[in-house]
């Protein structure tokens, strides 16, 4: 069992600094979360660990071993991005084959039912697909390749309600039979909330949050109530976001609460959701900047 | 099984609270076999930790059982004993609330008392 320690990784494009020593650790055989707003450094930062693009400073290591230009290192991860790397003439089938020469295997069976399921036609040239079949085809190929890390960037990108439901649960079925670890970057975080186990949050270019859902949620907060009662309460407190509806006001807060203070009848603590925390938490951050 | 994904209650607990009320309403009986962690996670995009997570809690409570190679199956007695916690907690989870809400609106203990009477006519003519 290896595991991917990604150290203190920073990139700059010309004076621009993309990620600024980003340190994180990924477990074999776990579901990760990779969430961040439009610009943050998700793909660079899935690129650089799969080396596709080198880091300005820092390393990924799996387990002693550099991952940079490591054959061996490299074929136990898979990257899929929204670049199509496969060119347009050819046939999905041969693409897949393509797949199976450089990883050494590739699960056809698995690959049959997935395109059956899908509906890809192998003999069907990948330039003449759509978007959404070009992101089909892609999750095909990451589900059947041998690989023991999978990153996959906006995977379900132009795909239905209908093929993002089918993924998800092909995507579960695959893990449950042969666990791997997965790392999903994407928007749509109400799809996977439950689906992930932890989650790496990043916002320009810097580690948010790096944490089990369970446990970020459980350390998030909405209060609602009377204004000044709310502000009361939650004074001092990490306060990461307000709303206000009339004389009812609800205050975010991210982290502990005072227990000491006694919550007053007239206000109520939620706990946010995964998406609301997301937002909050990246939200703020630019507001702050702004000022 | 459905679940509320916007309710601040946490996944595992909600698998766990799901099977319990299917088992106690006879959805599953003693002896029976409970989905597997497999079909709930994939049913209900749930990570496969998080369902293992609230089974096990059923497994504490002396609910389910693990039969090796087999899968999760409801244990002899389950029900009763979800019965009998049900009615432990009962005067906590329903009495005292009833109490009090009947208190902010002003309403006596007879007033009440007659209430409960009423519930319970209303119950026989309904049936």
């Amino acid at each position: 069992m290896t595991t991917l320690h990604v150290n203190h990784i920073s990139q700059h494009f010309g004076k621009h600094q993309v990620l600024k020593d980003v340190t994180m650790t990924l477990e074999p055989q776990k579901i990760y979360g990779l969430l961040g707003r439009n610009g943050a450094g998700k793909s660079t930062l899935l690129n650089i660990i799969t080396n596709r693009i080198f880091p300005s400073s820092g390393d990924v290591m799996l387990d002693n071993t550099e991952v940079f230009e490591n054959d061996d290192c490299l074929s136990k991860m898979y990257l899929m991005s929204e670049a199509n790397l496969y060119a347009e003439r050819l046939k999905v089938r041969k693409i897949f084959d393509l797949v199976q020469m450089s990883y050494g295997q590739f699960d056809w069976p698995l690959a049959h039912e997935l395109a059956g399921k899908f509906q890809v036609n192998l003999e069907e040239r990948f330039g003449r697909l759509s978007t959404g079949y070009h992101s089909i085809v892609k999750l095909i190929i990451a589900l059947c390749v041998p690989a023991d890390y999978i990153f996959l960037d906006e995977p379900v990108l132009g795909l239905d309600a209908n093929h993002r439901e089918l993924f998800y649960q092909e995507l579960l079925a695959a893990y449950e039979k042969r666990p791997r670890t997965f790392v999903i970057s994407t928007h749509l975080i109400e799809e996977i909330a439950n689906l992930v186990e932890h989650v790496f949050m990043i916002d320009d270019g810097q580690l948010l949050a790096d944490e089990d859902v369970e446990e970020l949620i459980a350390r998030s907060y909405a209060i609602t109530g009377p204004r000044p009662a709310v502000l009361a309460y939650t004074e001092g407190l990490n306060v990461v976001g307000e709303e206000s509806l009339g004389q009812i006001t609800t205050n975010y807060v991210f982290g502990t609460l005072d227990d000491t203070r006694i919550i007053p009848d007239s206000v109520t603590i939620e706990h946010l959701d995964l998406q609301k925390l997301f937002v909050y938490l990246t939200n703020g951050r630019h507001q702050q900047n702004e000022h | 099984m459905q679940f509320n994904f916007d309710s601040t209650e946490p996944i595992y607990q909600q698998v766990a609270a799901q099977l319990e009320e299917a088992i106690f309403t006879g959805g599953f009986n003693e002896d029976d076999q409970v989905p597997s962690t497999t079909e709930i996670s994939k049913q209900f995009h749930i990570n496969p930790a998080t369902v293992l997570k609230g089974m096990n809690l059923l497994v504490a409570k002396d609910l389910i059982e693990k039969k090796r190679g087999l899968g999760m199956f409801v244990k002899q007695g389950a029900k009763d004993k979800i019965m009998h916690q049900r009615r432990e907690s009962f005067y906590s989870d329903y009495v005292l609330n009833l109490v009090q809400e009947a208190q902010k609106l002003g309403l006596t203990q007879d007033k009440l008392e007659q209430l409960i009477s009423r519930g319970y006519q209303n119950d026989d003519t309904t049936r």
